[in-house]
C-alpha cells in the first residue's frame, strides 16, 4: 500500500496528513523531531503566561491520531534518498515512503552578532523555546527585544507578565514599520507603551556582553548605548528549514523550491508552509511563513497527494494578530508606506485603540484593502467584497454588514462616514440602513 | 512609566485579602464560640408539637439546665436523645409478655377480667402505663366485669388484642426524623447563646460585611492597574484557580457548607441568627437556614458581579448579562418571594421553573397556589407559561442564554462567583458523551416523578406498579436537587468548573438545550478560516465544549449545552467568534465539515453589479 511520510507535525503537516485521511486509505506517519503531538505553535505565549496548560495548545485529543490511523514518529531525519525513497533517522533507522511532504517549518533569524548564542539570549519558536524561556527569564529583572515584529510583541507581553521591564530595540522609525503605516504603528507603539515597553526606535543591536558567570548582562546599540539586562529576545523574523532538504537532492533556493502545486523538483516529493518556497515566474518568489497559509496549503497538498492535482491559490490575502489588547486584522493589501496611484482614508478613535484604513485606486475608486485595529471584521463579506472590486462608497455605506464585534458594543460605522464626509466635502455619504442579520439571508433586497 | 501613580493598587489589595480571610475566619469561628442550655422554655418555643414535647422531655433531663460549650456534643446529645428514644419507643410502650402475665394473674384471682386490674398492673405514674392502661381499656373495655369466661378464653382475648395494639405503637409513639430534624435545628437555635448571641450586630461587622468590603478592595483596583482586556495571567499557576491547595480547601469547606445546610443545619445556627433581623424586616417571620444561604449567595453573585463588570469592563456584552444576573438574583430570587411572605402570599421565585424547580407539582405547591386567590392562580399559570410556551419561543430567538447566562441563579452564580473556576471544565469526547447521557436521563426522571406526583395528587392514588410516588420524589429531592445540584454542583466549583450542575444535571438546561439544539437561531460563528487553534476558547469554555475544534474548520458552533456566556469570543486572540442570532437555516450542515462554510451569503450577482456605482 502506498505510504505518505510527513517531514514535519506543524499546522501545514497535520492538515496535509487530516486532509488526506478524508480522501484516502494510504498509510501516513507523520515524523516531528520537536513533540510527540501536534500543538498550536501560535499559543506557546499562553502556556508562559499561565492561561493555559501545554496540553491545552494540543487541538486534538492523544487518541485522535490512532483513531484516524495517522502513525506519529518522535525522531530526527538526517538523510533523505530520494533515490531509494528511504529516510534516515538518527536512531539509525531507515524508513521507507512512496510520497513525501517537507513540512518542516521556519528558523529563527540571528545575524551574527556578537554573543547571539549566550546563556540568556534566546529566540522563540519551538516547544523547546518556550522551556528555554522558562529558565532564561527566571531570575532576568531587565529584558531586550531586538526586532518589532509579531512574536518580539509577544515575547514582550511574556516577559511583562513576569514583571520583568522590556525594552524593544527596533530598527525602523516606528512599530512594525515594514508593515503598517504611521497611524496604525502609533497606535500599537502608544499602547505597548501604556503596558510599560520602553521602545527605542531606528536602533539597531551591536552587540550583546556576557558577566562573569558568561550569562547576558547587557547588550550594546549602535549608538553605543549599554543597557544592562538578564535577557535578550531575539525576533528579526524567521527563514525556512531547509537544511534537511539542502543536503538531498531536492532543489532549494531560500527556502524548499516548489512550483503553484506545491511540488517539488522531485516527483512524489513536496513541500508546504513555512519551508516552502513558492517560484513565481514573474515577480519575487513567495515564502508565506503565516499560520493560515501553512493551513491553506496543507489542504490543496492533500487533494495533490490523494490523486487530485491542485493549485495552490491564497485567496484573498488576510492576516490577524493581537498586541497586547488591541486586536488587528488585514484584508486585502495595505502598504505600509504611499504607493502611487492608491488611496487611503484613516479613521481613529479620539480615545481608545480603534481605527481603521482603507485603501482603494484613485482611479477607479475600487477598495484593495483594510487595516482594522479594535474593531472585529467579518471574513466572508471582507473577501467578496475585495474579490469584487467593490467600490470605496459602497464598502463605506455597507460597513455595518461587516462588522464582527460581540452583540452590545458600540458601534463606529457612522463615526467613520462622518469622518470620511469631512475630510471628502464633496462626497455626502450615508450610511445604509441596518439591516438586521437576517434579512442578510434574503437576496431579494437591493442596496439602494 | 505607570508604576508612580499605581503603588497604591497591591497594599489595598494586600489589605483586602487580608480583611476578606479575617472576615472568613470570623464567620466560620462564630459557629464555635457560643453556649448552649436547654431550658424548659427552649423546649416549649422548639417543640410546638405538645404530644412531641411530652414524649420526649422526660428523656432529656439529663441535659435539662447545664450549659455546654462544646457544640458538637450538645447536638451529638440531643440527636443521640431522639435516637434512642426512638429505638426504645417499643420497648416501652408496647404490651410485653410480662405485662400481659401480671393482668392474667390479677385474672385469675379474681376470676374475672376488670378494668381496676389495669391500674394495679400499671402502677408506675410514667407515660407508658398510663399509654397502655388507655389502649387497653379501649380495646378490652367490653371484656372488663363480664362473668363466666374461663381464664383461657380471657388470655385469648387480651393476646390477640396486645398484638393490635402494639402493632400501632411506632405509629403512635415514634417522632418522624423529618421532625426530629425541625426540633435538633430549633432546639440548638434557641438554646444558643452566649458572645455572638449578645453581639450580632459586631460579628455581623466583621465577618461578612468585613469579608465584604475585604473582597471589593482586593477586586476594584484591578480596574486601575491597567489597560482593559482579556488578564488571565498565571489562572493556571495559582493554586487557588488551577485546582491546587487553595481550590481544595475551598472546595472542602463549601462542600461542608452544602451538606450542613441541607442535613445538618443546626451546625451554622449562628449564621441563621446574623440576618434574622433583616429577614424580620423583610418578611415579618425571620430567618432559616435558607435565609442565610440565600442571603449569602445574593452577595456573592453582587460581589463576584462586580469583579465580572471589572474584569470584562472592555466588553458590553459581559457587562449587560451580569447585571441582569444581578437584578434577577437580587429581586426576583432573594427580595420578592421574602415580600410575598409578608403579604401573605404564597412565596415563589418568578423567574424558576419546573422542571429545575422540580416540586412545582407537588401536592403542597398546588394546594398552596390554588388556596391563594388570584395571586396563586396567577403564579401557577405564569409557571406553567413560561416552561412551555416561554422556554421554546426566547429560545429560538436568543438561544439557551437567554435563560441559563442572563436569568437563572444557579448560571448566575456560576458566571460570577463561579467565574475563576471555568476553565477546570473537562473538555473530552468522554466527558461530553457522560454529559448527554447523564444530563437526558435526569430530565427523564424528573418528568416520570412528576407526572406520578400529578397521578398521585388528582387520583389520590399513592402508588403506581408498586413504587410509592412520595419515595420517588423524596429520592429524586434527595440525589438530584440536594447532592447533585448542591454538594457536588457547586461544591466542586473549584475541581470540576463552575457548570458542573448546570452540564451535567439540570433537566431543565436540557430542555432548552434540546430547542437550541435543533430549532434556534442562536450560534456562534465563526470567522472564515481564521481560528489559529490556540485553544484559548475551548479552555476558557465553561460547558467543556471543545469550540476549537468546531473553529478551526470554520465550521459554526452549534451546541445543546452552549450557555451563550461569551467568554470564547472574548479570550479568543485573533476575534474568530461571535454569539449571533441567525436564522435555522444557517446552522451548520455537517456533511460539509472541514470546507469554509460561508454562512452569510450577502452578494447576490446583481448586487455584484450594484456595487460597482
Amino acid at each position: 500500500m502506498s505510504k505518505l511520510v510527513i517531514i514535519g507535525n506543524g499546522i501545514s503537516g497535520v492538515t496535509v496528513a487530516r486532509h488526506v485521511r478524508k480522501l484516502s486509505d494510504m498509510n501516513i506517519l507523520i515524523i516531528s523531531a520537536e513533540t510527540e503531538h501536534f500543538f498550536s505553535r501560535t499559543a506557546l505565549m499562553y502556556v508562559f503566561m499561565g492561561h493555559m496548560k501545554f496540553e491545552h495548545t494540543k487541538p486534538y485529543e492523544d487518541h485522535f491520531w490512532q483513531k484516524n490511523r495517522i502513525d506519529l514518529k518522535q525522531g530526527q531525519i538526517t538523510d533523505i534518498n530520494t533515490d531509494e525513497k528511504i529516510l534516515t533517522l538518527a536512531s539509525g533507522e531507515h524508513i521507507d515512503y512512496s510520497q513525501l511532504v517537507l513540512a518542516t517549518g521556519s528558523q529563527s533569524n540571528k545575524f551574527g552578532w556578537p554573543g547571539q548564542d549566550l546563556p540568556g539570549v534566546q529566540t522563540l519558536f519551538s516547544y523547546q523555546d518556550l522551556e528555554l524561556m522558562e529558565n532564561n527569564s527566571k531570575y532576568a529583572k531587565r529584558a531586550v527585544m531586538v526586532g518589532g515584529g509579531l512574536i518580539g510583541v509577544e515575547m514582550a507581553e511574556m516577559l511583562i507578565s513576569r514583571g520583568i521591564q522590556v525594552t524593544f530595540l527596533v530598527r525602523e522609525d516606528r512599530f512594525w514599520g515594514n508593515i503598517l503605516p504611521h497611524g496604525e504603528a502609533e497606535l500599537v507603539q502608544k499602547h505597548a507603551e501604556h503596558h510599560g515597553i520602553d521602545f527605542r526606535f531606528e536602533t539597531e543591536l551591536k552587540e550583546i556582553t556576557a558577566d562573569v558567570d558568561g550569562r547576558v548582562n547587557a547588550i550594546i546599540t549602535n549608538t553605543g548605548e549599554e543597557i544592562a539586562c538578564g535577557f535578550v529576545g531575539l525576533s528579526v523574523g524567521v527563514h525556512p528549514n531547509i537544511e534537511l532538504a539542502a543536503k538531498s537532492n531536492i532543489a532549494v533556493g531560500r527556502g524548499i523550491l516548489v512550483n503553484d502545486f506545491l511540488e517539488t523538483n522531485i516527483p512524489g516529493v513536496y513541500a508546504a508552509g513555512d519551508c516552502a518556497e513558492i517560484e513565481v515566474v514573474d515577480g519575487r518568489n513567495r515564502i508565506e511563513p503565516l499560520w493560515y497559509t501553512g493551513k491553506m496549503q496543507g489542504e490543496t497538498l492533500a487533494k495533490t497527494i490523494a490523486g487530485k492535482r491542485t493549485q495552490y491559490e491564497r485567496g484573498v490575502w488576510f492576516n490577524s494578530a493581537k498586541f497586547f489588547d488591541v486586536e488587528y486584522q488585514t484584508y486585502g493589501f495595505v502598504s505600509n508606506e504611499p504607493v502611487d496611484g492608491i488611496e487611503s482614508f484613516y479613521w481613529q478613535h479620539a480615545e481608545q485603540n480603534i481605527c481603521i484604513r482603507i485603501t482603494y485606486q484613485h482611479e477607479t475608486q475600487i477598495v484593495t484593502g483594510i487595516n482594522t485595529f479594535g474593531i472585529r471584521m467579518r471574513h466572508n463579506i471582507w473577501q467578496n467584497w475585495l474579490a469584487n472590486n467593490c467600490t470605496l462608497k459602497y464598502v463605506l455605506q455597507n460597513l455595518r454588514d461587516a462588522n464582527f464585534d460581540p452583540e452590545f458594543y458600540r458601534r463606529y460605522e457612522k463615526d467613520i462616514i462622518a469622518a470620511f464626509n469631512q475630510q471628502h466635502p464633496n462626497n455626502q455619504l450615508t450610511l445604509s440602513p441596518l439591516q438586521w442579520l437576517s434579512k442578510r439571508f434574503t437576496k431579494e433586497h437591493t442596496y439602494a | 512609566m505607570h508604576n508612580q501613580n499605581l503603588a497604591w493598587i497591591a497594599p489595598v489589595r494586600k489589605s483586602g485579602l487580608v480583611m476578606l480571610v479575617i472576615g472568613f475566619f470570623v464567620f466560620v469561628g462564630m459557629l464555635f464560640l457560643n453556649q448552649y442550655k436547654l431550658t424548659e422554655q427552649v423546649l416549649s418555643s422548639s417543640i410546638n408539637h405538645s404530644t412531641h414535647r411530652q414524649l420526649i422531655q422526660p428523656h432529656l433531663t439529663q441535659l435539662m439546665n447545664t450549659t455546654v460549650t462544646n457544640k458538637f456534643s450538645f447536638i451529638e446529645g440531643i440527636r443521640n436523645t431522639f435516637n434512642h428514644y426512638n429505638e426504645t419507643v417499643y420497648q416501652r410502650y408496647h404490651l410485653s409478655s410480662t405485662d400481659i402475665e401480671s393482668i392474667l394473674t390479677q385474672v385469675n384471682t379474681m376470676g374475672y377480667y376488670d378494668l381496676n386490674i389495669l391500674t394495679a398492673v400499671f402502677n408506675t405514674q410514667d407515660d407508658y402505663a398510663a399509654y397502655k392502661t388507655k389502649k387497653l381499656s379501649d380495646y378490652t373495655g367490653w371484656l372488663a366485669g363480664q362473668q363466666g369466661k374461663n381464664l383461657a378464653e380471657i388470655s385469648q382475648v387480651i393476646n390477640e388484642k396486645a398484638v393490635e395494639i402494639n402493632a400501632n405503637v411506632l405509629a403512635e409513639k415514634r417522632i418522624d426524623n423529618y421532625a426530629i430534624g425541625q426540633y435538633i435545628y430549633a432546639l440548638v437555635k434557641s438554646s444558643s447563646s452566649g458572645i455572638v448571641s449578645k453581639n450580632t450586630a459586631a460579628f455581623f461587622l466583621f465577618s461578612v460585611v468585613l469579608a465584604t468590603i475585604g473582597a471589593l478592595m482586593y477586586i476594584i483596583p484591578e480596574k486601575f492597574s491597567g489597560p482593559a482586556g482579556i488578564k488571565n495571567n498565571n489562572v493556571f499557576k495559582n493554586s487557588a484557580t488551577n485546582g491546587g491547595l487553595i481550590g481544595m480547601l475551598v472546595m472542602t469547606f463549601l462542600v461542608l457548607v452544602y451538606i450542613a445546610l441541607y442535613f445538618f443545619p443546626e451546625y451554622i445556627v449562628e449564621w441563621v441568627s446574623l440576618v434574622d433581623p433583616l429577614f424580620k424586616a423583610l418578611n415579618g417571620n425571620g430567618a432559616s437556614a435558607w435565609s442565610i444561604y440565600g442571603f449569602i449567595y445574593t452577595l456573592a453573585i453582587v460581589v463576584m458581579g462586580i469583579r465580572m463588570f471589572i474584569k470584562y469592563r472592555h466588553s458590553n456584552y459581559h457587562i449587560a448579562r451580569t447585571g441582569s444576573i444581578i437584578f434577577f438574583q437580587s429581586c426576583f430570587a432573594f427580595l420578592l418571594p421574602e415580600i410575598l411572605i409578608k403579604l401573605n402570599q404564597p412565596s415563589t421565585d418568578l423567574k424558576n421553573m419546573w422542571p429545575l424547580d422540580y416540586d412545582f407539582f407537588d401536592a403542597w405547591n398546588l394546594d398552596s397556589l390554588s388556596s391563594s386567590g388570584d395571586i396563586g392562580m396567577f403564579m401557577l399559570v405564569w409557571g406553567i407559561t413560561l416552561f412551555v410556551l416561554g422556554v421554546p419561543i426566547f429560545t429560538y430567538f436568543f438561544g439557551k442564554r437567554w435563560y441559563c447566562s442572563w436569568v437563572c441563579g444557579c448560571g448566575g452564580l456560576a458566571e460570577t462567583a463561579g467565574d475563576p473556576y471555568r476553565h477546570l471544565s473537562n473538555k473530552s469526547v468522554n466527558a461530553w458523551r457522560l454529559e448527554r447521557v447523564v444530563i437526558h436521563s435526569v430530565l427523564i426522571l424528573c418528568i416520570i416523578m412528576t407526572a406520578t406526583a400529578l397521578y398521585t395528587y388528582f387520583t389520590g392514588v399513592k402508588t403506581i406498579a408498586g413504587i410509592d410516588t412520595y419515595s420517588l420524589r423524596s429520592g429524586y429531592g434527595f440525589f438530584i436537587g440536594a447532592l447533585f445540584s448542591g454538594v457536588i454542583g457547586t461544591g466542586f466549583y473549584p475541581k470540576l468548573g463552575n457548570r458542573v450542575w448546570c452540564r451535567f444535571g439540570c433537566p431543565l438546561a436540557a430542555y432548552i438545550g434540546l430547542i437550541q439544539r435543533y430549532k434556534s437561531r442562536f450560534r456562534i460563528t465563526t470567522n472564515g478560516s481564521q481560528c489559529i487553534s490556540c485553544g484559548n476558547c475551548s479552555t476558557y469554555c465553561e460547558m467543556g465544549i471543545d469550540v476549537r475544534s468546531y473553529a478551526q474548520r470554520g465550521e459554526d458552533i452549534v451546541r445543546a449545552s452552549c450557555v451563550g456566556c461569551g467568554v470564547c469570543s472574548s479570550v479568543c486572540p485573533r476575534g474568530v467568534l461571535k454569539l449571533e442570532n441567525g436564522t435555522t437555516a444557517a446552522v451548520i450542515d455537517h456533511s460539509k465539515k472541514d470546507e469554509i462554510v460561508n454562512i452569510v451569503q450577502i452578494i447576490s450577482a446583481e448586487e455584484g453589479r450594484a456595487k460597482m456605482n
